[in-house]
């Protein structure tokens, strides 16, 4: 019993006990090659993605890449506008993003009564989660540049890609809230807290590692978005740096950037330069994911 | 369904609490139900932005037309010779790159979640599935440059210049397909994961192998999943954007040729609006109304994924 109880022990029983012909166990050894070779076909296309973007990107990153503008000079040109507007898009998403998702994750787990109203939200937020990109650009276009009459610029961008990652962000954060025992809760309540004091005290604390690292990987697609963001109108070029209290003015973004070089007809810039560009931004991503998991642990740690 | 729920006390046991905490209660769960709503707003908001900006296009465009002309030029004055407004060029370019993607994504996410699920060691699945959410979170553009800096020419070398244009829909599909790989994957190796052992055992005790088992127990259980996965995927490859607006083209083209320039919905919706097409136009209003369409094609295949998982899933025990 014991042997049959893994899947692996089940493997090798029925492949020693039926003392199976040659010819069946080589078909077995084949279809095991076949989906090991299938499933590393789609790393490998990763690895040879990754080696080419360094080895086209790599010799444009200097410091005056990060510094300069764009330019009409492939050599000249530098990526100023779309970091500083990514950043500033990043920072205000977050600020945005955060206390609304989380909110209405903890309304979700917590408070929502059982009813067809709920239940609609929940169903609302699922199919949200698999609407184009491309939609909430054109939602943006309309309903913040033109109805609200922001214009192209960062504060549309910023509620674009807010927009766009909530409802990730309230998956993750019900899902972490999810996590923590109900005796918790219980606990606070047994001991005179109210629902809120119980919830902010005792539940919030214990969930907050998962809804952060959740709201990061949420943000660190955010980064990565091109096409709500061109569609909501960021431009390619603009000679000037983006903060994030200029609500008003007009923004650039590191994708977007790329997606200008990779258009230009030179080769310096469709390769290269689009190279560089795509360097500096799966770096950004990098080191968000990798603080997301940091955090993770520490918060595990004190806990 | 809330777990926390059912142990939240009636209201009449909170009455024992002072009053004022009471009302900073009742203001606190104000804020979070206005913040659940926001989702509700969003949808809200798409649909009438929608219909607004796009049902204008067909004031002025017979919707007859649009179905079924078979060029799509949209742009200038309405009444000039060249304009055109049959949005099946724009849709049969987004079935060719979304088939091509599935002729990727299905048998290599199918291979994928087999593998991880039925073969893979502990410590081999801790290492792949991350490296399938790696690339599952590589930016759009970035596989739009792939798509045209190295599978475009790969692909032009090994069958002729003359056939495979530079931007074409048979390098945009493939490198969709690879995005979608992972969707495919991880909802399919849940599902073949979620069929119980027993099944696997019964087979195994009729003395069937283990390839035969996955081929002929394990898909067959888990074909709800499967099915809803390869739709869900169809759904994002649909709406994908970035990789065909680089790589695809902008000549939107009635044709199944693979190897020529064509033009998906989204890839018009990039274009148009990268023209500052001025609000009010009709050419601002057909992108509306490419969006509507888009919009309800792909709610279309999301909610038939969630109906077939629910309706035709497999219960055990």
């Amino acid at each position: 019993m014991s042997v049959l109880s893994t899947p692996a022990g089940v493997a090798r029983a029925a492949v020693l006990d039926l003392s199976a012909p040659a010819a069946r166990l080589r078909r077995e050894r084949l279809f095991q090659a076949a989906l090991m070779t299938a499933t590393l076909i789609a790393l490998a296309v990763m690895l040879t993605l990754l080696f080419d973007v360094l080895s086209d990107g790599l010799g444009r990153i200097r410091s005056e890449f990060f510094t300069n503008y764009t330019s009409r000079r492939a050599e000249d040109t530098g990526i100023r506008t779309g970091l500083t507007g990514s950043l500033s898009l990043m920072a205000l998403v977050a600020g945005m993003a955060f206390p609304i998702g989380v909110g209405a994750g903890i309304y979700l787990e917590i408070f929502a009564p059982n009813n067809r109203f709920t239940r609609f939200m929940q169903i609302n937020i699922a199919n949200l989660a698999g609407v184009p990109s491309v939609v909430y650009g054109l939602l943006s276009a309309a309903m913040f540049v033109y109805i609200a009459g922001f214009g192209r610029t960062l504060i549309t961008g910023a509620l674009a890609l807010t927009l766009l990652i909530l409802p990730v962000i309230i998956v993750a954060s019900r899902e972490a809230i999810r996590a923590v025992p109900p005796s918790i809760f219980n606990g606070a309540l047994a001991l005179g807290a109210t629902p809120w004091q119980a919830t902010s005290k005792q539940v919030l604390p214990v969930a907050m590692p998962g809804i952060l690292t959740g709201t990061i990987l949420a943000l660190s697609r955010a980064v990565g978005e091109t096409a709500p963001i061109l569609v909501a109108g960021a431009v390619f070029s603009r000679r000037a740096d983006n903060e994030p209290w200029n609500l008003l003015e007009p923004f650039g973004a590191l994708p977007v950037q790329v997606y200008d070089f990779i258009k230009r007809p030179q080769a310096e810039f469709q390769i290269e330069t689009a190279a560089a560009g795509i360097i500096v931004m799966l770096t950004v991503l990098l080191t968000m994911n990798a603080s997301a998991i940091i955090l993770r642990n520490r918060y595990a740690r004190k806990r | 369904m809330p777990t926390l729920m059912p142990v939240v006390p009636p209201a009449a046991d909170l009455s024992l609490a002072p009053r004022s905490a009471r009302l900073g209660e009742r203001a606190i769960l104000v804020v979070l139900w206005l913040f659940a709503a926001v989702s509700i707003a969003t949808t809200i908001s798409i649909v009438f932005v929608l219909v607004e900006e796009g049902l204008q296009f067909f004031t002025q465009v017979s919707i007859l037309e649009f179905f079924t002309d078979t060029a799509w030029r949209p742009f200038g004055d309405a009444t000039s010779e060249a304009f055109r407004i049959g949005v099946l060029p724009l849709v049969s370019g987004t079935l060719l790159v979304a088939v091509i993607a599935l002729l990727v994504a299905v048998p290599l996410g199918l291979a994928s979640a087999a593998y991880l699920s039925e073969y893979a060691s502990p410590r081999v699945r801790g290492v792949l599935k991350p490296a399938l959410e790696v690339l599952a979170g590589i930016p759009t553009v970035v596989l739009g440059y792939f798509a045209l800096t190295l599978v475009t020419p790969a692909i032009r070398t090994i069958f002729s210049p003359e056939s495979i244009s530079i931007f074409n829909a048979l390098s945009a599909g493939l490198v969709v397909g690879v995005m979608v790989i992972p969707t495919v994957a991880s909802l399919s190796e849940d599902a073949l994961s979620a069929v119980p052992d027993g099944l696997r055992a019964a087979s195994y005790g009729m003395g069937a192998t283990k390839s035969v088992t996955i081929r002929r127990v394990l898909f067959p259980a888990a074909l709800s999943g499967i099915v809803s996965a390869i739709i869900l995927a169809m759904g994002r490859a649909i709406g994908e954007t970035m990789i065909v607006a680089i790589a695809a083209g902008n000549l939107p083209t009635l044709t199944i040729n693979p190897g020529s320039q064509i033009q998906t919905m989204t890839g018009y919706i990039v274009q148009a609006v990268g023209g500052e097409a001025s609000r009010g136009s009709l050419t601002y209003n057909s992108i509306f109304a490419v969006g509507i369409l888009l919009f309800l094609m792909t709610f279309a295949l999301n909610i038939l994924a969630n109906v077939i998982v629910r309706r035709f899933r497999e219960a055990y025990e």
